[in-house]
């Protein structure tokens, strides 16, 4: 009787323990947005989205150049990491059940863990060492490289929720594999699609340890594909470590900015995922 | 002339190529980057050997590089890391996958796995501004006899390991977590269920779970310590970079990655460049190594569930394997 009592004591006090988990792991998550949102929101005024940064010692200023920076690296990113990643998706989920697949799939998963200062070393070889100077196209690169895995790996995820029978039907009325891939199963996946590209566009849009030493930082403003290019987390970086006052003020409304973005995006994913799911259950 | 099935087979091959080339280029990329790590450092490489893996000065300017400090800091901040979210995140995944009310299950699963959306420049920021003052307050108030132990032994500077491990625990817990849930997930629920039959408690049943997913659970830590490993921004921002080596929580020490983030536009010489890519090269070999193991273990168990077990029962009424049983 009593080592029943025990046992059932023991069980209760795990399972208080594991609730307590949760609420331990909350702590640092409210912790940090809320710091984030307080400094930030004092911090972010309209000088933040259309100034050029001020040179040292001097007050005020913003991060225009990064912000068009960021997104200008997103979109070089984009240009070829989308297609790649979409189409080697549409393998695996055409093809994939093979052994070759499962290579694609495991390399995918693999890669997706390389630390991204390893692939900012990799785009420094490949884009800045022959010709000596950093570039924004260096910084896109190694974005793109990092965007690769997780868009093949959702798109695969996403086209595999489409009911088989969409593509036996087209099948069935003569088209090819291309045709039934292209204009029967992507679209009824698009809109998951469309997300898990935000997704990797969010994860990337807040790495900062690739760009270091490949798109580097620049005061101005530029749209050069050859030239160093400023992006916001590597001006957050910047003006963290700085020894000034007003640049950790800016560097808050920074971390605000980015924040805001993965969270939107983040949420968004969410939604659509599920939605997507469940229209395809019923 | 081609006979339309012919031609339709024809191109199906073209598709199936077609895109099985840009399937190919994801492998390529991985090797790729070997090759290309391989390939920049083969200068210090070959100038240091071993060797560099052993030495304890670094000193760019005498062209001395010894890379030891910093395999010990990066094992040191992710093993300490570990030690602090594993069982967090294995509490999480508990609670989640078998405790939680299905209501509550959905919103907490998004809030710890926004852990890991969060990107990690801003854990840095955070880092610096508000996790290592409370660190440097706690070292103050250190007592005396604590000190004397190596562990904790230092001046109370805020930065070091400490702080390092803290927030990498942080940012490793929804990896580590959202994958062992996934792992209890494809546990079959007839282990639960045979579990309580014979008169298990709550926790001895989720024990039962645990035990035959083991294989995935460790694959899910393994998988934390991949990613704590290679994590570079917040660590470089609260770690302290020194290289020094050192068993004290409280002294700042570096890592492989940070030195990489710090170092790398500096290096001004060929054999500085290439030293510091060689680090890039072992914490790519062991990223890969690790995410490798991690991957098949997970697999072994997500996987032969799904060809093997048959379909779970429904749920007998006396079962309640989730969801609180009022």
């Amino acid at each position: 009787m009593n080592k029943t009592r025990r046992r059932k004591a023991l069980s209760g006090f795990v399972v208080f323990l594991c609730g307590a988990a949760v609420v331990l792991a909350l702590i640092p998550l409210f912790l940090v947005f809320g710091y984030v949102i307080s400094k930030g929101f004092s911090s972010l005024n309209w000088d933040f989205f259309t100034k050029l940064p001020k040179p040292v010692g001097e007050k005020g200023g913003g991060m225009a150049n990064a912000m068009l920076g960021t997104a200008y690296l997103i979109l070089i990113a984009g240009v070829f990491a989308i297609p790649v990643g979409v189409v080697a998706g549409v393998y695996l989920s055409e093809y994939g059940k093979k052994s070759f697949g499962s290579l694609v799939r495991f390399t995918a998963d693999v890669l997706n863990g390389v630390p991204s200062i390893v692939i900012g070393i990799f785009a420094y070889g490949l884009a800045v060492l022959p010709v000596k100077h950093f570039s924004a196209l260096a910084g896109g690169l190694a974005l793109g490289f990092m965007m690769i895995p997780i868009i093949t790996r959702t798109t695969e995820e996403l086209l595999n929720l489409v009911p088989g029978s969409l593509r036996e039907g087209a099948l069935a009325l003569g088209a090819t594999r291309a045709r039934a891939a292209f204009s029967v199963m992507v679209p009824a996946a698009l809109p998951g699609i469309m997300t898990g590209i935000l997704v990797a566009l969010a994860r990337i849009a807040g790495e900062t340890a690739p760009l270091l030493f490949t798109a580097f930082n620049n005061r101005f403003m530029t749209t050069s594909l050859l030239q160093p290019i400023s992006s916001l987390p590597v001006q957050v970086y910047t003006y963290a470590v700085s020894p000034y006052d007003d640049w950790h003020r800016q560097a808050w409304a920074g971390a605000l900015v980015l924040v805001g973005f993965v969270f939107v995006f983040s949420v968004l994913a969410r939604v659509v995922t599920r939605r997507l799911e469940r229209m395809h259950r019923t | 002339m081609k006979t339309p099935s012919r031609r339709r087979s024809a191109d199906d091959r073209g598709f199936r190529l077609g895109t099985g080339f840009f399937a190919l280029l994801v492998v390529l990329l991985v090797a790729g980057i070997f090759f290309e790590l391989y390939r920049t450092s083969t200068l210090s490489l070959q100038k240091f050997g071993f060797r560099f893996w052993t030495g304890k000065t670094w000193d760019p300017v005498a062209g001395e590089f010894g890379a030891f400090p910093f395999i010990w800091g990066t094992l040191y901040s992710s093993i300490l890391a570990m030690v602090i979210s594993t069982p967090i995140a294995l509490g999480i995944a508990i609670f989640l996958s078998e405790l939680s009310p299905r209501r509550l299950r959905t919103p907490l699963a998004f809030l710890t796995e926004l852990l890991a959306a969060v990107p990690s420049i801003v854990y840095g920021l955070w880092g610096i501004f508000v996790l290592v003052p409370i660190v440097r307050s706690f070292q103050i108030a250190t007592p005396e006899w604590m000190k004397k132990i190596p562990l904790f032994s230092g001046p109370p500077l805020g930065v070091g390991m400490l702080s390092a491990g803290l927030i990498l625990a942080v940012m490793v817990i929804p990896f580590t977590s959202s994958v062992a849930r996934e792992v209890l997930k494809a546990v079959p629920s007839t282990q639960r269920e045979a579990a309580y039959a014979l008169g298990a408690t709550r926790w001895e049943a989720i024990l039962a779970a645990l035990r035959f997913g083991r294989t995935g659970i460790i694959g899910a830590v393994i998988l934390g310590f991949g990613r704590a490993v290679g994590e570079t921004m917040a660590v470089t921002m609260v770690i302290g970079n020194n290289p020094q080596v050192s068993a004290s929580l409280y002294a700042p020490q570096y890592s492989m990655a940070a030195v990489i983030a710090n170092e790398f536009t500096e290096a001004a010489d060929n054999l500085y460049l290439s030293a510091l890519i060689e680090i890039g090269l072992v914490l790519f070999i062991i990223t890969v190594i690790v995410n490798a193991c991690s991957r098949l273990l997970i697999w072994s168990v997500t996987r032969e569930v799904k060809a093997k077990a048959p379909k779970p029962v429904a749920t007998m009424a006396f079962a309640a394997p989730t969801g609180g049983g009022q």
